[in-house]
């Protein structure tokens, strides 16, 4: 087994974990700030009116972040269940059901942020359309996940059950992102392609890329700090515990 | 900068409810997330103090 394996094996234990964790948190919470700081002055006083929505379309700087959050701690949070359930890990366990509640606001917020820039633009707070449909879904899944763990008593069974409804609602994740192309909708294609080159002011995209940046470093540092909450709960009758209040 | 005062600031072109509404809403969002964080942990610290405390107690 080389360095870097055992290493890896070493921070999957809770105890090992906790204070790593804790010296990780502000570092992540710093970048956030820094970067969300950026991101606002270059949204707000860098980037240009925009042609047709006017100053409207600024509300992009939080909504897409926020829509591109929810779909990637959706991927991690599926992606540590699964992991916990194929190794039985209960780090990794732990780490899923941390990322729940903070995709589950990020869903929340891009529906939100979504409704005040679609009730301007296009006359409605909500349509029953592709894109719409399937983000709900997402926030109906964290809410599910939550929901699931929360009714079960015996944590491991609880770990379990989450990583089953987590791995299935994966599917949902590209449905939402190819929904634009794939149905007719009112909301805008993506804002942003790997394969050709961008259609907005660059001074847009920065301030996008800077508050979804923002936005990954405090999902980040807030799952971290549940993390420990949750190892706190969990790993209660431990002897190490005692120490790590300290 | 394009913005020649304050009051067109806050005005965002007639859109003021809807661009300051959703980063009102993100910014307390996140805010509550932040704190109920640390009212658990404050709590969770609590309960374990308690009962180490009362283990302590009965050595």
């Amino acid at each position: 087994m080389n360095k870097s394996h055992t290493l890896c094996w070493k921070f999957a234990s809770p105890a090992a974990f906790y204070p790593l964790a804790g010296r990780m948190t502000p570092m992540f919470a710093a970048l956030a700030l820094l970067l969300g700081l950026a991101g606002l002055w270059i949204g707000f006083f860098v980037a240009p009116t925009d042609a047709q929505q006017g100053e409207g379309y600024r509300i992009i700087f939080v909504h897409v972040p926020a829509s591109w959050m929810s779909m990637v701690v959706y991927c991690a949070m599926a992606f540590w269940a699964a992991v916990g359930w194929a190794f039985n890990t209960r780090l990794s366990a732990m780490m899923a059901s941390a990322l729940a509640p903070t995709g589950a606001l990020f869903a929340f917020l891009s529906l939100l942020t979504g409704s005040l820039w679609g009730k301007p633009m296009w006359g409605a707070w909500w349509v029953w359309d592709a894109r719409l449909t399937s983000e709900l879904i997402l926030l109906f899944l964290y809410i599910g996940f939550i929901a699931l763990q929360a009714s079960i008593d015996d944590p491991r069974r609880a770990d379990r059950a989450g990583a089953v409804l987590a791995i299935v609602g994966v599917i949902n994740v590209p449905i939402i992102y190819f929904s634009v192309k794939w149905w007719s909708t009112l909301h805008q294609g993506a804002s942003v392609s790997l394969t050709r080159s961008p259609s907005m002011a660059r001074a847009m995209l920065l301030g996008m890329l800077l508050m979804a940046l923002a936005f990954w470093m405090y999902a980040i540092a807030v799952s971290l700090a549940r993390v420990r909450n949750l190892i706190l709960e969990r790993e209660a009758h431990t002897d190490w515990i005692k120490n790590a209040l300290d | 900068m394009h913005w020649t005062d304050l009051g067109e600031f806050f005005a965002m072109g007639g859109y003021a409810l809807y661009v300051w509404g959703s980063f009102g809403a993100c910014a307390l969002g996140l805010l509550i997330e932040l704190l109920l964080l640390r009212r658990q942990r404050g709590k969770l610290r609590q309960q374990l103090q308690a009962h180490f405390d009362a283990q302590a107690a009965l050595r």
